[in-house]
């Protein structure tokens, strides 16, 4: 979990960090699973023979997790894209240089 | 796991990068299964497995394909990482034993979906019950999350492309 973490905030690639992001958000997930597993249990459906069961409600909620992670992802790569086609790189720190150059540039232009 | 993430911060190919979290969504599957949760590990295999797979190979298409290559690990962040890893495993140390049938989670309202969803709703998979009947308002704002992403990718994608068009044509 926290190899994602440290991806996320050490890595400059965007593309690496939203990978990163993915990483993190599974660990949380699995912890989420590992709280509804009951000893000697079986999963959560119905059949004859079985009377122990692993707590439905956690998996229903991860279900959930999951989509909207990858909708949240989605949504991140569109950005990356975006990104691309503005500054021409998806590397952080040459977005910050080239941030500072035109704002240097700005202050020259001014006055 | 543990291996494929650290291969995954070691390597500088994006496209390697995307399919080893690809393997890495497919173990986390093979977890769920272990832990009898059985939607969520189709779930996983095939949306975060299948298709964020995809959606990372498209975006590589349309980005580059190699990370830019740096050397030598950053202490800072490498510090903050430690600290918050420790303090949630401080966090974990007064859970409730793994697998243990008397914990806290067990006594609320997954006894009631367990002896009742049978009767009151139908489909012998209690989680397809749980998820459509009982807690419908989640998945009917998780619906409304994935409507609003899409959205947001047609007007970041769509309107940069036309505009290129525009350019081009001009």
């Amino acid at each position: 979990m926290m190899m994602g973490f440290y991806i996320v905030i050490s890595q400059h690639n965007l593309i690496k960090k939203i990978v990163g992001l993915n990483v993190f958000q599974v660990s949380v997930f699995v912890f989420y699973i590992s709280m509804g597993k009951v000893k000697g249990g079986t999963a959560p459906v119905f059949l004859d023979g079985f009377e122990i069961y692993s707590n439905p409600l956690p998996h229903v909620l991860i279900l959930t997790a999951i989509v909207v992670g990858v909708a949240t992802s989605a949504l991140a790569l569109a950005l990356t894209v975006r990104i691309k086609d503005t500054y021409g790189t998806i590397e952080e720190d040459e977005i910050e240089a080239l941030e500072t150059e035109d704002q240097e540039k700005e202050k020259e232009g001014l006055p | 796991m543990v291996v494929i993430a650290y291969l995954l911060l070691r390597m500088h190919n994006l496209f390697a990068v995307v399919m080893m979290s690809g393997i890495y969504s497919l173990l986390a599957a093979v977890l769920y299964v272990i832990m009898d949760a059985v939607d969520v590990a189709f779930t996983e295999a095939a949306v975060g497995a299948g298709i964020s797979t995809v959606l990372m190979l498209g975006t590589l298409a349309l980005t580059s394909r190699r990370d830019k290559e740096r050397t030598g690990n950053k202490p800072i962040p490498i510090l903050i990482v430690t600290i918050t890893g420790l303090l949630l495993i401080y966090g974990t140390l007064d859970m409730p034993p793994y697998g243990d049938p008397t914990a806290p989670i067990h006594h609320h309202v997954g006894r009631y979906y367990i002896d009742n969803s049978g009767e009151q709703v139908g489909p012998p998979n209690i989680v397809t019950s749980v998820l459509a009947s009982y807690r419908g308002y989640d998945t009917l704002g998780e619906v409304t999350v994935i409507f609003t992403a899409a959205i947001g990718v047609m007007a970041l994608i769509g309107r940069s492309r036309k505009r290129k068009k525009k350019l081009k044509t001009n």
